[in-house]
């Protein structure tokens, strides 16, 4: 049975269900439940995401100029991307078509920061413990500590990876968290002499260290090819932002989106009318909506975003360690690896260290000082901002009245986009390993080893103590508990 | 690390936006406004692992956040090691937090206590909830005797 054919069984009687609720280190709530024969043999696997609506009400109703700050707290994990992508659609309303130089230099020096912390700690702390250790190695040792155990070097350098881009973050938004930098029209503060002398103070180790982790994971690729090829992967058409030229543009561009040979579909299209190609999909069994290319429809339109299609997909990389890496990505193994699901690790080290060698030049460019940082034009009633976050495309739309109160806010995250993708990745793993076979922990963390290389991330779920068990439960036809495992 | 800490750091989590996971931001602002003599507050929506690079150097980390299912009004329990991660998503325990400072500093964590004050409810645009409100002004004199006592460790 092919993976796209689990998503409904054919006949659900007799089935036994297992529930995986919530996901481990997947932000947000996340559940997969899977529907078992009694020989074990998979008949259906989805993934259900709790997709958190209710932030458009939260924005409704609150004048313009609040936003970008107040979106910040949708999630904690990606703050600043949601506070650029709303200044970006809110430049629109206040009708500034051109950022000044130092505007914009400030907020790609921002988002780099945060590209930068935000993989860094996906890489070290969610998945280099499943990678270096094994998907169904001890369970106790599956973590952080796990890793600074036994490989002390590297969890270091991803905390100090991290705690860089944090740094980089608080002098360009004001604080690390609850940032007010990026504001409709511009910034509120450019760099001092002194933030900008103690950033450069580090840049060149920061280099080095992402430079080590993107072989890392090649050597991660290399003793385990033909697991790596083969897990979770599939087919899909891709979407990101691209420059231009072609380039990988994090921060801004056109909308480029590829079948799965890499064909083109569309190119360069102006996203402030986003909604004439893409289109959502409600399916009765999720919370979360499908979206799909408009003119592939909703069958066949689903399509795949984030770190490895920005870096398969883009023509190159404008800084050259990370465009070296990049086309080395693609060479590897005849270019099977940048078609793997886990090859999502590797193009994900190939952006920090591009994220690493943008912070580096930003830092030498004088505009970073400069005092020119709003600009104006005539208002708009609508406004949209696209950007390319840690986690794949990220569309902040919004309407606003006369009276400055927004009207209408409508926001398409990450994880939306690879709702189906995410989905795809779960049913390939399912049917691959967990077909046939006695359940173990070991095995149902493949699925979530699937799950989080996409690294989905919602508007949180509340972090507070006590709140997120992970729970695992089967359950048979009849709904009878059969059997638990939980783990924290 | 050669720059002077305070040697007492409350370490608060939540988001301020999301009803009652506001208390740990509230009882740190709380805190700021005293402006307590040998006291640092850092806020934060989640622990991270660069939070075990926050804790260098003090003399005493004060955890402070919001529990769901915990005693009410507070509890209060000293903090140790623990590789603690299963039961969160990208967020980190303190006891996590300590253990990570441990394995990449290869040396035992500052003393640590958590103040856990028990919310209610946790939804995005919500206020505190009254309960969670009455929890706050119980924990703040709580709060404000750790810190004190903190101070005074180092002192002693």
């Amino acid at each position: 049975m092919s993976p796209a054919a689990l998503e409904t069984a054919r006949n659900k009687d007799g089935l036994r269900r297992v529930v995986i609720e919530p996901l481990s280190r997947v932000e947000g709530h996340g559940k997969v439940t899977l529907l078992m024969d009694e020989d074990g043999h998979v008949q259906q696997a989805r993934l259900h995401i709790v997709e958190f609506r209710a932030f458009e009400k939260f924005i409704q109703g609150r004048p313009y100029w609040e936003v970008p700050v107040m979106v910040q707290r949708l999630c904690g994990i990606c703050p600043v991307s949601h506070h650029l992508a709303a200044s970006k659609a809110l430049d629109q309303v206040v009708g500034a078509k051109q950022l000044t130089p130092t505007a914009e230099k400030i907020r790609r020096l921002m988002h780099y920061g945060q590209i930068l912390q935000s993989h860094a700690l996906h890489f070290f702390h969610l998945s280099s413990p499943d990678l270096l250790f094994g998907f169904d190695s001890d369970v106790a040792r599956r973590n952080i500590v796990g890793v600074a155990a036994a490989y002390p070097d590297v969890a270091l350098q991803g905390v100090l990876l991290r705690k860089y881009g944090q740094e980089v973050i608080r002098h360009t938004a004001g604080k690390r968290i609850h940032g007010t930098g990026s504001v409709p029209g511009g910034v509120n503060k450019n760099l001092t002499v002194a933030e900008r002398d103690e950033l450069l103070r580090d840049i060149y180790q920061i280099v080095g260290w992402s430079r080590d982790a993107v072989r890392l994971v090649r050597q991660l690729f290399e003793a385990s090819l033909e697991e790596y090829r083969a897990f979770g992967s599939f087919r899909a058409h891709t979407l990101s932002l691209v420059r231009a030229d072609g380039a990988l543009d994090l921060y801004h561009g056109g909308l480029r989106a590829r079948d799965a040979d890499n064909r083109r579909i569309f190119d360069h299209v102006d996203y402030s009318r986003y909604w004439d190609q893409i289109s959502e999909e409600v399916k009765d069994w999720s919370y979360m909506k499908f979206p799909f290319l408009r003119s592939l429809g909703p069958e066949d339109g689903w399509y795949r975003v984030g770190p490895l299609t920005r870096v398969t997909r883009c023509d190159f990389i404008p800084t050259p360690l990370a465009d070296r890496e990049r086309r080395e990505f693609l060479a590897f193994d005849e270019g099977r690896a940048a078609l793997a699901t886990l090859g999502f690790h590797w193009a994900r080290m190939i952006e920090m260290l591009h994220a690493a060698e943008a912070i580096k030049d930003l830092l030498h460019d004088d505009d970073l000082l400069g005092r020119e940082l709003m600009a104006t034009g005539e208002r708009q009633a609508r406004g949209v901002g696209v950007i390319e976050a840690p986690r794949g495309t990220l569309i902040h739309h919004y309407r606003v009245y006369e009276n400055d109160q927004v009207a209408r806010a409508n926001l398409i995250v990450s994880t939306t986009h690879n709702n189906q993708a995410m989905n795809r990745a779960i049913r390939e793993v399912a049917r691959r390993y967990l077909d046939g076979r006695t359940l173990t922990e070991g095995l149902l963390n493949h699925i979530e080893v699937a799950v989080r290389a996409f690294d989905p991330c919602l508007s949180c779920a509340t972090h507070a103590m006590g709140k997120m068990p992970l729970s695992v439960q089967l359950v048979d036809a009849d709904g009878t508990l059969v059997d638990t495992l939980v783990r924290g | 690390m050669t720059e002077q800490r305070a040697p007492v750091l409350v370490l608060a989590v939540g988001n301020p936006s999301r009803g009652d996971d506001a208390l740990g931001p509230l009882l740190a602002e709380m805190v700021e406004t005293a402006a307590l003599p040998g006291v640092e507050v850092l806020t934060e929506f989640q622990l991270q692992v660069e939070n075990s690079l926050d804790i260098e150097g003090r003399e005493r980390v004060i955890f402070v956040d919001a529990g769901v299912g915990t005693h009410a009004p507070f509890e209060v329990r000293e903090a140790t090691p623990a590789a603690d991660f299963l039961h969160t998503s990208h967020a980190l325990s303190p006891e996590a937090v300590l253990a990570t400072y441990l394995q990449i500093k290869g040396e035992s964590p500052p003393p640590a206590t958590i103040l856990c004050v028990r919310g209610e409810s946790f939804e995005l645009g919500e206020g505190l909830s009254p309960d969670a409100a009455a929890h706050l002004q119980a924990a703040w004199p709580k709060l404000a005797s750790l810190c004190a006592a903190g101070v005074a460790e180092t002192r002693a």
